[in-house]
């Protein structure tokens, strides 16, 4: 077969991948920009999603934190809810269950909003991450070393001013390694996007086994995708740590 | 409300799989985390190397990727081996074992960091006087170790084994009639998708309500003669 000489190297090395190599290499090859729209997506409504889950679940940690007579009761209900819950149902309930409900089919968001996949996705993620996220600000807040606060009051600071100068910078600080465990787990937790007809990085590798019939290409390309995905955000994290919590490390010893 | 109470049934069959599930997965996981926690503090290159390897695997791997790879693929692997060596004949996994063993997998790989903590929080010079007293390493184990790393490991442990019921939900995608399946097929039928899924949801909370009783419960019998702070 391969002395063939009007076969060009390429078709060569696709006949090899399809047929005496375990793994068909040139097939995920060929299907890479595939992969890579799915990468663009995963990232997408879990960088968006956690944007908008992390300013929402500012407000909501504070007022945990210190609870406010009215506020409190509910916020931990909501986060109990979200907290306790698979994001997989959550995911169902909003995408598939909502259209049980004729005032909310008829509703000028259905047609824009509430019947899109993408848009689904987005919402619940994006509630779901705040649940989480807020439960750890609200222990960060809480760790606020006493004296700080009160240096703030002596300095004459409003509430706001303390809020905004001394108690939220040396929370974000306190949380951020929290924080980088939350980014990896919704990172993780985006492969529910697959589930809702979306073409995320699993639902491509999915959708290239059904086309191909294959057992496990897709999937291990899946994989080497998120592994890559996910020790690229580590690596940031890292970085982003030591330029946040440099005053933290022990001081390095100055050789003379 | 009347037509949950009708598919009663299949709602719990289907909450019985979930949680046979939920306990098959949480077992694979305690052995697995016991052999990677051992492997990383073994004075042994190789084993911390193995080790280090699977816990990166585990935290740079969604869960349902490998559950997804292990129900498909390694059905494929382990045919072909069989076909390749005639050692079997056709080995079929199905939903339940693919489940338990992907997230069996990947919660050992959490269980491996929680057991590590654990062991290296236990100071070093009791087991130094077990030593000295003869013990043998299995009595220090069983008599040492065991006990005080229960203690220190149960926070950790309670948090794995919430996030561990929650996964569970995701194998209802690759086809086991667990509580997510039963439900979505319910609610689909009698087009009423968000009664059932909101059941689910409820399930969930009620599952996750139980554990945390039951843990605390034994985290106050491990903590006896304990002061907290």
């Amino acid at each position: 077969m391969a002395e063939s000489s009007d076969r060009t190297f390429w078709e060569y090395l696709a006949y090899v991948s399809e047929h005496h190599s375990p793994f068909d290499f040139v097939l995920v090859a060929d299907h890479i920009d595939k992969f890579l729209y799915g990468t663009l997506l995963t990232l997408e409504i879990t960088f968006i999603s956690l944007l908008i889950g992390g300013v929402l679940s500012i407000p909501l940690a504070i007022a945990r934190a210190y609870k406010h007579p009215i506020f409190n009761g509910p916020i931990w209900s909501y986060t109990y809810f979200f907290r306790g819950s698979p994001l997989l149902v959550q995911v169902y309930l909003v995408y598939y269950g909502l259209a049980q409900f004729d005032f909310v089919r008829e509703s000028f968001l259905w047609d824009p909003i509430l019947s899109k996949a993408w848009w689904c996705a987005l919402i619940t993620f994006s509630l779901n991450t705040s649940a989480y996220t807020a439960e750890f600000l609200r222990g960060a807040i809480e760790n606020t070393p006493r004296g700080e606060i009160e240096a703030g009051r002596a300095c004459g600071m409003s509430r706001f001013t303390l809020m905004w100068r001394i108690v939220l910078p040396s929370t974000f600080r306190r949380a951020l390694p929290a924080y980088s465990n939350e980014v990896i787990f919704m990172l993780h937790s985006s492969v529910v996007l697959s589930t809702i007809t979306l073409q995320d990085i699993l639902g491509v590798g999915r959708w290239l086994n059904g086309r191909y019939y294959l057992a496990y290409e897709g999937f291990v390309t899946a994989m080497v995708f998120y592994m890559i995905l996910v020790f690229v955000i580590s690596r940031g994290f890292r970085i982003w740590e030591k330029h946040w919590l440099a005053h933290l490390r022990p001081r390095e010893i100055q050789s003379a | 409300m009347e037509l949950i109470w009708e598919y009663r049934f299949l709602l719990l069959t289907g909450t019985a799989v979930t949680i046979q599930l939920a306990i098959g997965s949480l077992l694979l996981s305690v052995v697995l985390g016991l052999i990677g926690a051992s492997a990383k503090l073994a004075n042994n290159p190789v084993s911390q190397r193995i080790a280090a390897g699977y816990t990166t695997l585990v935290r740079g791997v969604p869960d349902l990727v490998l559950m997804m790879l292990l129900f498909y693929g390694g059905q494929q692997i382990v045919n072909d081996l069989g076909d390749a060596t005639g050692l079997w004949d056709y080995v079929e996994i199905n939903q339940l074992t693919a489940g338990i063993a992907s997230i069996g997998f990947v919660f050992g790989a959490y269980m491996t960091e929680t057991f590590r903590g654990a062991i290296l929080a236990i100071p070093r010079g009791q087991i130094e006087a077990g030593i000295s007293c003869g013990m043998m390493p299995f009595t220090i184990f069983y008599r040492i170790t065991w006990p005080q790393m229960v203690r220190h490991a149960l926070p950790s442990f309670t948090n794995n084994w919430l996030v561990l019921v929650k996964a569970t939900a995701l194998v209802s995608v690759i086809g086991l009639h667990d509580l997510v399946w039963n439900a979505s097929t319910a609610g689909r039928s009698v087009r009423e998708p968000f009664t059932f899924m909101f059941a689910v949801l409820i399930i969930y909370l009620i599952l996750t309500a139980i554990s945390d009783v039951g843990l605390r419960w034994l985290d106050r019998r491990y903590s006896v003669g304990v002061r907290r702070t």
